[in-house]
C-alpha cells in the first residue's frame, strides 16, 4: 500500500540480516505482495517470541475472552430487566455485537499496534522503521503483533454463533454470502480507521486517544441497534465515518428491517465499496503522514 | 512538617507533569464525550422501557453516565495512573533508588497519584460533564454542599482506587511481569465500579455482593452521594463504607509492601 519516501529505494540501502528474500519484480503489485509477506514474517516473529512465555499467553488470551465477554454480560443485565431495546430482542442485538466486535476484533489483530505510533514519533525510534527494507505500514502494523487479540475474535465468535442459532431468520445462501462479506468489509473499514489514527499520530503524537472514540467508541456504538440513537447521530455514523455499513446496515437487511434514515435498499450491499474508499483515504493519509514525518533527530 | 512539605510537592509535581500533555488531555476529553453520548442513547432506551430502574429516574441514569465518564480517568476505572510507571521500576529494579529515599514508598506514590487524579479531574473531568449537562436534562445538584459531599466522596474512591493498584504494582515484585494481572485489574474495576451498568441495576444476589465489593466505593458511591440517594446521616454510611475500604487496602498494601522489601531480592545488577 504505503512505501518509504525518504531517500528513493531504501532496499538498496542494506542487505536484510535475516533469511528474507528480496522482493522479485517491480510495480505496485508486486510491492503490495512484499508487505503482506514482509508483515507475515515480523508478526511470526513475534508470535515465536510470545510463545516462550506459554503459560502467560494462555491467560493473557484468557483475560481478554473474559474482559470482552463482561460487556457482553453488561448487555445480557439490560436484557434482564427489559424484553426489547429499540424494537429489537436479545437475539438480534447479539447478532448486531457478534458481527460488529468480530470485525473490529480481527482489525485490532491486524492493525491493533497503530495506537503506539504516537511513541515512535516523539521517540524518534520511527527512523529505524524508515531505513529498513520493509514498508513502513507493515512494519508499523506488525510490529508487537499480539496474538492474544485472538480471545476477543473468540468471544464474539461464540456471540455470533448463539446469535445466528437464535435469531428469527430464513437463511439463504444470499443472506449467509451478506454475513460473511459483511464481517470482511468490517474488519478492512476498521482497519482503515487504525492507519487513519496512524497517519494522524503524526501531526499530533500525543493525540493517540482520539482514535479510541472512532473503534472503541464506535463498537460500543453498533453494538446497539440505530433505532435507539438520535437521527443526526445515525446520519454522522452514515455519512461521514461511514460505521453504519460495519453491520448496522447488512445486519437490518438480513433480520427484514428497515434502516431508521430510510436509505434506498441496495445501500445494505454498499460494505465492501465503502470499505475500499476507506482504505483507498486511509492509504493516502498514511503517505502524506509519513512525508511530513520530522525525526527527532537523535 | 517539613516531610509533608515533600509530598505536597510530589503531588503538586504530578499535578504539573500530567498537566503538561495538553493534546493528550483535548484528545481524552474527545473521548470521554464520544463515550458519553453513546451510552447515554443506550440508557435512555433503557429507561424509556423500564422507568425507575434501579431506583433513577430518566435524568438521573443520564447523570450516572456522565458522572462516570468524568472520573474515568481520574479514578483510573479502565487503566492508566501510576501503578505501570512502579511495576516497570520494580522490574527494571530502580525502585532500590525509590526504597531508599528518606520517605515512604506508598506515600510517595500516593501523593504522586492524588496529583495526577486532581489534574484530571478538572482536565478531563469537567468538560465532559459540563458537555452532558448542555445536551442532556441532567440531574445535576444546585447545592454546594451536595457537590462538597460529592468531592469528598470523589476522595475517598480515589484512596480506594489507589488501594487496590498499589496492591497490583506490589505484586510485580514476584511476578516481574504485571500485564496479566493489569489485565484482570481492568477488567474487574471495569464492570463491578459501574462503569459499564449501574450496580443498582445488577440482578438479584449477585447484585447484593458486587454492591459491597471495593470497586463500589470508586465510582458507584461517588455518583450516588451526587445524585442525592445519601443525605444526613446515610451519607456518614456510605463515605464509612468507602473510608473503611479504603484503610483496609492501604493496611493490606503496606503490609504487602513490608514483606517485599525484606523477602524479595531487587532485580538490576
Amino acid at each position: 500500500m504505503a512505501e518509504v519516501p525518504l531517500g528513493g529505494e531504501p532496499r538498496a540501502l542494506s542487505a536484510p540480516a535475516v533469511d528474507v528474500p528480496e522482493p522479485a519484480a517491480e510495480g505496485p503489485w508486486a510491492r503490495l505482495c512484499w508487505g503482506v509477506r514482509a508483515y507475515g514474517f515480523i508478526a511470526a516473529m513475534w508470535i515465536r517470541s510470545t510463545m516462550v512465555y506459554r503459560g502467560s499467553f494462555l491467560m493473557m488470551v484468557a483475560g481478554s475472552l473474559t474482559l470482552t465477554a463482561l460487556d457482553f454480560a453488561a448487555i445480557v443485565i439490560m436484557f434482564s430487566h427489559v424484553g426489547a431495546l429499540g424494537g429489537f430482542a436479545l437475539p438480534e442485538v447479539a447478532l448486531l455485537y457478534g458481527t460488529c466486535t468480530a470485525s473490529f476484533g480481527l482489525a485490532d489483530l491486524l492493525m491493533g499496534s497503530f495506537d503506539k505510533l504516537g511513541t515512535r514519533v516523539r521517540d524518534g525510534t520511527m527512523d529505524t522503521v524508515l531505513v529498513r527494507p520493509v514498508p513502513a505500514l507493515a512494519q508499523v502494523a506488525a510490529d508487537r503483533f499480539a496474538l492474544r487479540r485472538l480471545g476477543r475474535v473468540l468471544q464474539s465468535a461464540a456471540v455470533l454463533g448463539w446469535a445466528l442459532a437464535n435469531v428469527d431468520v430464513d437463511w439463504s445462501g444470499g443472506s449467509v454470502l451478506l454475513l460473511v462479506v459483511t464481517l470482511l468489509s468490517g474488519a478492512a473499514i476498521f482497519c482503515s480507521l487504525f492507519v487513519l489514527g496512524g497517519a494522524f499520530q503524526f501531526v499530533a503524537q500525543d493525540a493517540a486517544e482520539v482514535q479510541n472514540s472512532f473503534t472503541y467508541g464506535g463498537v460500543t456504538l453498533l453494538e446497539y441497534p440505530p433505532t435507539i440513537f438520535a437521527k443526526e447521530l445515525v446520519r454522522g455514523v452514515t455519512f461521514v465515518v461511514p460505521l453504519a455499513f460495519v453491520n448496522w446496515l447488512p445486519v437490518l437487511r438480513i433480520l427484514g428491517e428497515d434502516d431508521p434514515l430510510g436509505l434506498p435498499g441496495w445501500v445494505d450491499f454498499g460494505g465492501p465499496v465503502v470499505a475500499a474508499a476507506c482504505c483507498a483515504l486511509a492509504g493516502l493519509a498514511w503517505r502524506a503522514g509519513l512525508r511530513a514525518y520530522r525525526s527527532t533527530g537523535s | 512538617m517539613r516531610l509533608h512539605g515533600v509530598y505536597f510537592a510530589v503531588a503538586a509535581g504530578s499535578f504539573r507533569r500530567y498537566a503538561t500533555y495538553r493534546i493528550a488531555t483535548a484528545a481524552g476529553v474527545f473521548t470521554n464525550t464520544v463515550f458519553g453520548f453513546v451510552l447515554s442513547y443506550t440508557f435512555l432506551a433503557l429507561w424509556s422501557e423500564r422507568p425507575h430502574l434501579g431506583g433513577y429516574d430518566q435524568s438521573q441514569a443520564l447523570t450516572f453516565v456522565w458522572t462516570g465518564q468524568a472520573l474515568l480517568a481520574a479514578a483510573s476505572l479502565i487503566g492508566g495512573g501510576f501503578q505501570e510507571e512502579l511495576q516497570e521500576r520494580i522490574r527494571t529494579g530502580d525502585v532500590a533508588v525509590d526504597l531508599y529515599r528518606p520517605v515512604d514508598l506508598q506515600a510517595w506514590w500516593l501523593a504522586a497519584d492524588l496529583g495526577r487524579a486532581a489534574f484530571q479531574l478538572l482536565g478531563r473531568g469537567a468538560v465532559p460533564l459540563a458537555v452532558g449537562a448542555l445536551a442532556f436534562d441532567l440531574a445535576l445538584p444546585a447545592s454546594p454542599l451536595r457537590w462538597a459531599a460529592f468531592l469528598g466522596s470523589v476522595l475517598l474512591g480515589l484512596l480506594t482506587g489507589f488501594g487496590l493498584r498499589y496492591l497490583l504494582a506490589l505484586s510485580t515484585f514476584w511476578l516481574l511481569d504485571g500485564s496479566g494481572l493489569n489485565m484482570l485489574g481492568t477488567l474487574l474495576s471495569s464492570f463491578f465500579s459501574g462503569m459499564l451498568l449501574p450496580l443498582t441495576i445488577f440482578p438479584g444476589e449477585f447484585g447484593e455482593v458486587v454492591r459491597v465489593l471495593p470497586w463500589a466505593a470508586t465510582l458507584q458511591v461517588p455518583a450516588d452521594v451526587l445524585l442525592g440517594e445519601y443525605e444526613g446521616t446515610a451519607l456518614l454510611g456510605a463515605y464509612g463504607f468507602q473510608a473503611v475500604w479504603a484503610l483496609v487496602l492501604l493496611a493490606a498494601g503496606r503490609a504487602l509492601q513490608s514483606l517485599a522489601t525484606r523477602k524479595v531480592v531487587v532485580q538490576g545488577g
